[in-house]
């Protein structure tokens, strides 16, 4: 079993944030297959909606493409009111995609990292 | 196996702007790329955001002749020659509220440099204010944004979709420019032209959409809008070549850049950009065909080339989306910097004095403070910020107010502005802004009321 310490999910996968009105979607791509089973396994609907209820949130839905290794989250209401009605500096909620890469924390191990990822650091 | 060298028909797609406001210049390389191919090739521009229609229904009922993109100059001076001679037809939703505007405009244009007429296509039926009542398009079902009962509608337009781009192409066209259709539609008109596919073929149709949704934002699927330096570098960002599909008779297709630019092209900036405004990935729901991504495969075949195969396709909606927008007030933004020492405390009172100002003044909206470098984007100031902000520091504050006059929203403004000389020590770099805003809703509409209304004309 190899080693595992707890990091932002930005160690092992990286993402983009879109908007339709009041419904942001974010991405959650790994980038190979051991990330792939650990955000499949842990990255749920419920811990995403918690990262984002601060931001109004209501609900999260949760869409597999495992071809690609990646997850597609739908954030209901977590947009102001969406670009046209929001008085929030980024009205279209691009920057949610980064808020979850942080703020989304896994156990994660070396082999789920690309191999010039400044997170080995990490395990010295 | 399938041979892509020798088998098939291709069709070039390019894309040079993703965006109002994307880069002028962008087209260009792939202009130079396309004077090599012999195969069809084609230009897309796609410019129209969902409320740039409502600024431009009102350039044009102040001039009926604008009212088409702002841009247009920008993106069709450059390449227009190059595209005329060389065969590499354009395609654009420039057309904005007046595509006939357009099209005229991109005649003058080839006038002034002395080049020959081009013959253009011009698409209509996409405003549905032409031939529905304001009641029948209030009393729409309404999909997503605010009630709209109430309002006065500045713009009601219908997303078309690609097979009245295809017939405008049967015209044997320089250029067709269309007002309001699916972004994704700007590459599948073209591919729908150029392999006879008809409406049943829809895998066919689901992969030319799912084209042109990777194509649609310009360089996001190049390189760009992903550079995360020392976790996902790109080289020569600066000069991020836009992208350029070529699109195979059996349905597959490659996702490319032009020779001798920057950006990157692999199945990570892909797999980002094919998520990009999408839902649920099953059901990508377009005027054409509900196209699936999920059995879809990516194949890195030489650097800064991948091929998209495995597109599957579902039926066609009953019902189209149309965007409508109205009227909604002023929006005033004002901004204020405070550095250096205890900042932080200095930018938090700067907000106290403008909250309390406003009460005592008793100026009526909804309001919104920021500290910027303090969590401005991911929090408010009234919002718990998870992020560990120093007290020293580079700190500016960010107030914005919807008001439904403009000069409350004046009156907002100038409460920041005023912090110069009546608000905690040494702000500075004040910058104030009014906007007027328009809202949108999402209506659903039958498709039968609006298919006898597309036209085609030709300038």
């Amino acid at each position: 079993m190899l080693h595992k310490i707890k990091l932002p999910v930005h160690s092992i996968a990286h993402g983009r944030a879109g908007d339709k009105g009041d419904v942001s979607n974010v991405s959650l791509i790994a980038y190979n297959k051991f990330g792939w089973e650990n955000i499949r396994e842990n990255a749920t609907e419920d811990i995403v909606l918690s990262i984002f209820k601060h931001l109004g949130a209501t609900s999260v839905k949760r869409y597999e493409l495992p071809n690609l290794m990646a997850l597609n989250f739908v954030v209901q209401n977590a947009l102001g009111g969406g670009v046209n009605s929001s008085l929030r500096l980024d009205r279209h909620g691009k920057t949610l995609s980064s808020y979850l890469l942080y703020h989304l924390i896994l156990n994660v191990s070396l082999d789920m990292m690309p191999n010039n990822s400044p997170y080995r650091e990490k395990f010295k | 196996m399938f041979n892509y060298v020798t088998m098939s028909k291709k069709v070039y797609i390019g894309c040079g702007a993703g965006f109002a406001g994307d880069r002028y210049d962008a087209s260009i390389p792939i202009v130079e790329d396309f004077k090599s191919i012999n195969e069809p090739k084609y230009l897309m521009f796609e410019v129209l955001a969902e409320r740039t229609l409502a600024i431009a229904q009102q350039y044009r009922i102040n001039d009926n002749t604008k009212g088409y993109s702002p841009y247009l100059d920008y993106y069709i001076k450059p390449v227009l020659e190059d595209c005329l001679e060389h065969k590499i037809k354009i395609i654009s939703n420039m057309g904005a509220a007046n595509p006939l505007g357009a099209a005229k405009r991109i005649v003058e244009i080839a006038k002034e440099k002395n080049i020959r007429k081009p013959k253009i296509a011009v698409v209509l039926g996409d405003d549905i204010l032409n031939y529905m009542s304001e009641k029948d398009i209030l009393n729409s079902p309404t999909m997503e944004g605010l009630d709209i009962k109430n309002s006065k509608i500045t713009a009601a337009n219908v997303y078309l979709g690609a097979f009245p781009i295809a017939n405008a192409l049967k015209k044997d066209v320089d250029i067709v420019i269309v007002g309001r259709s699916v972004d994704s539609a700007l590459a599948l008109g073209p591919l729908i032209h150029e392999f006879d596919w008809d409406a049943k073929n829809l895998n066919m149709l689901s992969s030319g959409t799912i084209c042109g949704h990777l194509l649609e934002c310009g360089a996001q699927v190049t390189g760009a809008y992903f550079a995360d330096p020392g976790f996902k570098d790109v080289p020569d960002l600066f000069n991020v070549g836009f992208p350029i599909a070529e699109f195979h008779e059996n349905g597959d297709f490659f996702i490319t850049k032009p020779k001798n630019t920057g950006g990157l092209v692999n199945k990570a900036t892909i797999t980002e950009q094919l998520l990009y405004e999408t839902h649920n990935p099953n059901e990508y729901i377009v005027p054409d065909v509900v196209a699936d991504m999920s059995k879809l495969n990516l194949l890195e075949k030489e650097p800064n080339k991948v091929l998209v195969k495995g597109a599957v396709g579902h039926k066609k909606p009953e019902l189209l989306k149309a965007t409508i927008c109205s009227e909604s007030g002023f929006m005033g933004e004002a901004e204020m910097s405070y550095a250096g020492p205890n900042a932080l405390q200095r930018a938090k009172l700067a907000i106290e004095v403008i909250e309390k100002r406003i009460q005592k003044i008793g100026l009526q909206g909804k309001t919104r403070f920021d500290i910027i470098g303090a969590g401005s984007v991911h929090f408010s100031s009234s919002e718990e910020n998870t992020y560990n902000n120093e007290l020293d520091g580079d700190y500016r504050i960010r107030s914005a107010g919807f008001f439904e006059n403009k000069e409350d929203a004046e009156q907002f403004v100038a409460e920041t502005y005023s912090l110069y000389c009546s608000g905690p020590s040494a702000g500075g770099g004040a910058r104030t802004s009014i906007t007027k805003e328009t809202s949108t809703a999402s209506i659903l509409i039958d498709r039968n009321i609006v298919e006898p209304q597309i036209k085609i004309e030709i300038i």
